[in-house]
């Protein structure tokens, strides 16, 4: 690691005026993809300003329709809150899924969605809740926020604040892990909001990030069930390949996870 | 037996400190005025170093030196050895090419280091690493063997051409032909053994110390065989003479195998600690453990097995490529020769075999000796050769198993080896019971109406261990002798130092041979401590691996034990007015047998050192030592026998049951052996569904980091249900045969025989990923 300076910052304002006045900063929260990166001299960041001890950041809320998770909450709290098991269950299950113990009981929302990995899970989540991500500026539309690998809306300095998602009538996610890092191998988050429109997001698949599946949704809305998704064709072309899973084998996993995230969803 | 002797479930002494993170690693250590290494590495995996310009790094603060292979050369530094003398068919000596600790003018694989930095610090060092411009030549590089047998291929070294190593040969090639020409069947496969990166927990590490005024050496280093590393250093490298070197090697987190070896950072760190005046201490990272920890396995093989009418095997021929990687690493060409093809014969009887292996270089880390070294790979094709062979011969794969037992002892396979004992259906059926062999085809039909496909797999493996008769090994070409040493050293109080060569890595050994000790005198094991891994403290020994440390260093203890026992037991009858005929030792106490006298042991002790009253003549002092040598390898052997179940929507294996049924002898320490037994089986099922180094066509590693390179984990791998049958080993007084390699040995092939029979597809290669079981599942 390259000297940097470490800042801890008690609210959002301290956080983004600490930014301001630094040459190169870098936001840090679970830091477990930041520090690896530090670590191996891939980034050198001047200053180093941390998140995750401002209490406005952390958190997980429902209210109404929604549920809200702040951005510095780790998976473990998402995983384990009674609120989000109690609204969106499939959200809950999808933290408990994230990389080992401890990477969930560092690693947060914020900085998940944030870094934008293609094989995160979070990504796929906020896609097919249809969820908002806040900032400390605006609110973006999750389908406004991820902008390909590791590409968002946000802008330079800007901080993640909150995602409120619209609480589903019914939700699923099923995952295959990667055999290595536990990312996403492929999964699939199925969703189908109160006002009947079903929404289905795949992580790990693409080469160009998280996605929508347009042909399962088409499928799902005309029969909610694992079996709609049999005839359903995903083509191969566009999506990753590496050595733990082919592209043909990618298209075969969104289909796969799609049936199972159904059958979770009920 | 005892509550602490031999066969007791005693807890491990040394967890204490290691669990409560006070074990003592290399870079645990701190040295007075000590630098620290940083090397820079070839980011390419050929080519040539054409000018180094450190000029900018040496102005920057807290930077010693920067030292290059060219000064290596100058100062006469030996290239790195391999110990292990092979000649080809044809009768010519293997092709050895030249490997200096550093580069001075080539570089051949990805990782291979060509300068090193030495500063104040370890970041100071890289940061400094960052500032020193190499300038390369790009050469093509080739990583695979088939490509690099080619004509045309990129040439490693001069002294090889077309990267071939050596074309071996072994068995009679003559009776094989014969056997194959009257054969009613004949069973054919290829496998491929992949590669794997061995990742003890620990990385490797070493602090050289340079003592100018006394002309010695101290080197700290994460080392199996701290002995053999300063024999090698000395001897060939041109360090220092022995007595000028003292290597330790403290408590040392894991080895595998990998740590057996003389690595380029020792030696330089050693030299370099000279050439600069202050101790240097180098520990490498991880991603230096992938780049440069050799790697094991990487075969690829062509056999045949030919049976007559009634399923008797009668005849094997093998043709296997073995990678060596860039260079020949310390042990790395017995490997694939005879640690491997004199295990063809498996646990069957096959009156002729013949085996041809061909040694390839290839720009690839160096590839050498990881936990069953040649076995895992000869066990893994014969019994997937079995299985094979079961399917095509449309018979019950135990039933033929059974058909072709071994079944008299001792037993000369065509290769080699005489087994001494065993008794392969007991296992067999151990392994058989334990799983419900018979109940399997209702339970297959179950999983089938739930969508799973399952399968079962046996793999009946059988290993030579007890590493080794010296004389037995130096006419196959070993550069070294494999006897162990003890000494047994009571003290005036009555506690007892045992010194050992052999060298505990995880191995428990300050509990297993303390507990030979607490048997014999039945004194408790507090009372008893384990010195080994210091050269100045343990006159010599070979160290530990090949699942030699209690059948070959524990014996030596043995019979230095037996020696001091004699002396006590003089003077114990002198003190007590007794026959020594009539001493015997009983819950640590010497006793006249048969009347209630007695002197308790600590007694005998302080009557040695005071001096007093000893039998005339007697030397004082209460001291043995011993060196052993054995008489034959040992054998383990055993079962194992896998239940899965694969899904056939994303093709990923879960495991219902795994059993194993082994004979390892005698056992010291059931608990520890159960705990052997569960880390190799996870090995041998890391490599069945899970681990692979993999290099692209250029030979750049693709699986350098635990993001790519795929660890099993403890809930890829099921709980494991474990059993022995013993036969007791006929060569060595305690009966033992070891246990240290078996789970690794026998595993793989178990996984893949259970998931090839769950899929109904006999060819599906390790690791089975779930892409690839998939694809196999749906493959035309
Ligand atoms: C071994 C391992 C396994 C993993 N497995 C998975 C997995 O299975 N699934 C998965 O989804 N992820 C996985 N991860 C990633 C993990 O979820 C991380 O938590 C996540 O990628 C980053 O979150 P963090 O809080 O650690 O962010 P950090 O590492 O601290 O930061 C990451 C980036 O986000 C920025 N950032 C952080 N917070 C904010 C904010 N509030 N506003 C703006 N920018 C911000 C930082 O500046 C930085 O650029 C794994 C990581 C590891 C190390």
């Amino acid at each position: 690691m390259y000297q940097t300076t470490y800042h801890r910052a008690s609210s959002v304002d301290e956080a983004a005026s600490l930014f301001g006045k630094s040459s190169e900063a870098k936001f840090l929260a679970g830091g477990q993809t930041l520090l690896p990166v530090m670590k191996q001299r891939l980034a050198s960041p001047s200053d180093v300003i941390d998140l995750a001890k401002i209490k406005d950041m952390i958190g997980v809320e429902a209210s109404g329709d929604t549920l809200t998770i702040k951005a510095a909450t780790t998976h473990y709290d998402v995983a384990t809150s009674d609120a989000a098991k109690k609204a969106i269950p499939a959200l809950a299950y999808l933290a408990s899924l994230i990389g080992d113990p401890a990477v969930r009981y560092r690693g947060t929302i914020g900085g998940s969605i944030a870094n934008n990995d293609p094989a995160a899970d979070y990504p796929a989540a906020l896609l097919a809740l249809d969820a908002t991500v806040k900032t400390n500026k605006r609110s973006i539309a999750a389908g406004d926020f991820f902008k390909g690998l590791f590409t968002t809306a946000l802008e330079d300095g800007e901080i993640i604040t909150a995602v409120s998602f619209p609480v589903p009538a019914k939700a699923g996610y099923a995952k295959m892990r990667h055999p290595a890092s536990r990312f996403a191998l492929t999964a699939v988050f199925v969703a189908q909001t109160k006002s009947g429109e079903i929404r289905v997001a795949a992580t790990g698949a693409s080469q160009s990030g998280v996605m929508r599946v347009g042909a399962i949704e088409a499928a799902l809305k005309a029969n909610w069930s694992p079996s709609a998704i049999d005839s359903v064709n995903i083509p191969a072309s566009g999506l990753l390949a590496d050595i733990h899973g082919t592209a043909d084998y990618r298209a075969n996993l969104v289909k796969v996870m799609a049936q199972r995230a159904v059958a979770a969803a009920g | 037996m005892g509550v602490e002797g031999i066969g007791a479930r005693v807890v491990r002494k040394e967890d204490k400190r290691f669990i409560t993170g006070k074990g003592r690693y290399v870079d645990d250590i701190k040295l007075t005025g000590m630098t620290h290494a940083h090397f820079i590495r070839s980011p390419h995996a050929h080519a040539k170093v054409k000018k180094i310009d450190s000029s900018a790094a040496l102005k920057m603060p807290g930077v010693v030196a920067v030292l290059t292979g060219q000064q290596l050369v100058d100062d006469k530094v030996g290239n790195l050895i391999c110990g292990w003398a092979i000649t080809s068919k044809d009768g010519s000596p293997m092709k050895m090419g030249a490997w200096p600790a550093m580069a001075p003018e080539t570089v051949r694989f990805v990782g291979q280091a060509v300068a090193v930095v030495i500063a104040d610090s370890k970041n100071l060092a890289r940061d400094a690493a960052e500032a020193v411009v190499v300038d390369y030549e790009e050469l093509p590089a080739v990583a695979d063997m088939q490509s690099a047998i080619k004509a045309g291929a990129p040439q490693l070294h001069p002294e090889a051409p077309g990267n071939q190593v050596y074309d071996w040969v072994i068995g009679d090639d003559g009776a094989v032909s014969a056997a194959f020409s009257k054969a009613a069947n004949v069973v054919k496969l290829d496998v491929t053994n992949n590669r794997l990166a061995p990742n003890a927990m620990e990385p490797r590490a070493a602090i050289a110390d340079y003592d100018a005024a006394e002309e010695h050496f101290t080197l700290y280093t994460t080392s199996q065989n701290p002995h053999v590393a300063r024999l090698v250093l000395s001897a060939f490298y041109n360090i220092a003479p022995e007595h000028k070197l003292r290597v330790i090697a403290p408590d040392v987190g894991g080895g595998f195998g990998s740590k057996i070896f003389i690595y380029p950072e020792e030696m330089v760190a050693l030299w370099a600690s000279k050439k600069v005046g202050r101790p240097v201490k180098w520990t490498g990272d991880r991603t230096e453990a992938f780049l440069t920890d050799a790697h094991g396995r990487d075969h690829v093989t062509h056999a045949e097995m030919a049976f007559d009418a009634n399923n008797k095997i009668i005849g094997l021929k093998v043709k296997t490529y073995a990678n060596f990687g860039a260079y020949m690493s310390l042990f790395s060409s017995s490997v694939p020769t005879y640690l491997y093809a004199t295990l063809l014969s498996g646990q069957y009887n096959i009156p002729a075999i013949h085996a041809e292996v061909i040694g390839v270089y290839t720009n690839t880390t160096p590839v050498d000796a990881y936990r069953g070294a040649g076995r895992p790979e000869a066990s893994y094709l014969i019994e997937r050769l079995m299985e094979t062979a079961a399917r095509q011969l449309k018979v019950d794969p135990a039933a033929l198993r059974r058909t072709n037992f071994i079944t008299q002892f001792p037993h000369q396979t065509p290769v080699i080896m005489a087994y001494d004992t065993g008794d392969f259906n007991a296992s067999l059926d151990a392994a058989m019971k334990a799983i419900d062999y018979a109940g399997f085809a209702n339970r297959k039909a179950q999983a089938k109406s739930q969508g799973k496909l399952r399968g079962i797999g046996v793999s009946c493996y059988i290993e030579a261990c007890g590493i080794a008769p010296s004389k037995a090994v130096g006419s196959l070409g070993a550069g070294v002798g494999l006897w162990e040493s003890a000494e047994v050293r009571v003290n005036p109080v009555g506690t007892i130092e045992i010194l050992t060569g052999s060298h505990s890595h995880g191995q428990g050994h300050e509990t297993t041979f303390c507990q030979l000790v607490a048997d014999r005198l039945g004194v408790p094991i507090s009372q008893v401590s384990i010195v080994h891994g210091d050269t100045d403290k343990v006159q010599f020994g070979m160290g530990t691996y090949g699942s030699r440390s209690a059948a070959v260093g524990l014996t030596a203890i043995l019979k230095a034990m037996e020696k001091m026992e004699s002396k006590a037991k003089k003077i114990a009858a002198h003190a007590l007015e007794a026959s020594e005929a009539d001493i015997v030792i009983e819950n640590g106490e010497f006793k006249v047998t048969g009347t209630d006298k007695a002197i308790a042991f600590p007694m005998v002790a302080l009557a040695a050192y005071t001096a007093h009253n000893l039998p005339d003549g007697m030397e004082p002092g209460l001291k043995e030592s011993a060196f052993y040598d054995p008489t034959n390898f040992t054998f383990p052997a055993g079962t194992y026998i896998c239940e899965l179940e694969v899904d056939p929507g994303t093709g990923k294996t879960s495991f219902v049951n795994f059993v194993a049924a082994d004979d390892f002898g005698r056992l010291i320490n059931p608990m520890i052996v159960e705990g052997q037994v569960h880390g190799g089986l996870v090995q041998g099922i890391g490599q069945a569904l899970l681990e692979h180094a993999i290099y692209d066509a250029n030979g750049q590693p693709v699986t350098a980091s635990f993001m790519d390179y795929a660890m099993p984990r403890a809930d890829d791998v099921p709980s494991f249900n474990l059993s022995h049958t013993t036969t007791l080993c006929p060569g060595n007084p305690l009966g033992i045969k070891g246990c240290g390699e078996a789970g690794a040995i026998g595993a793989s092939a178990a996984v893949i025989n259970a998931i090839t029979d769950a899929i109904g597809k006999n060819n599906l290669e390790m690791p089975a990923t779930p892409d690839r079981v998939w694809r196999t599942i749906n493959a035309a």
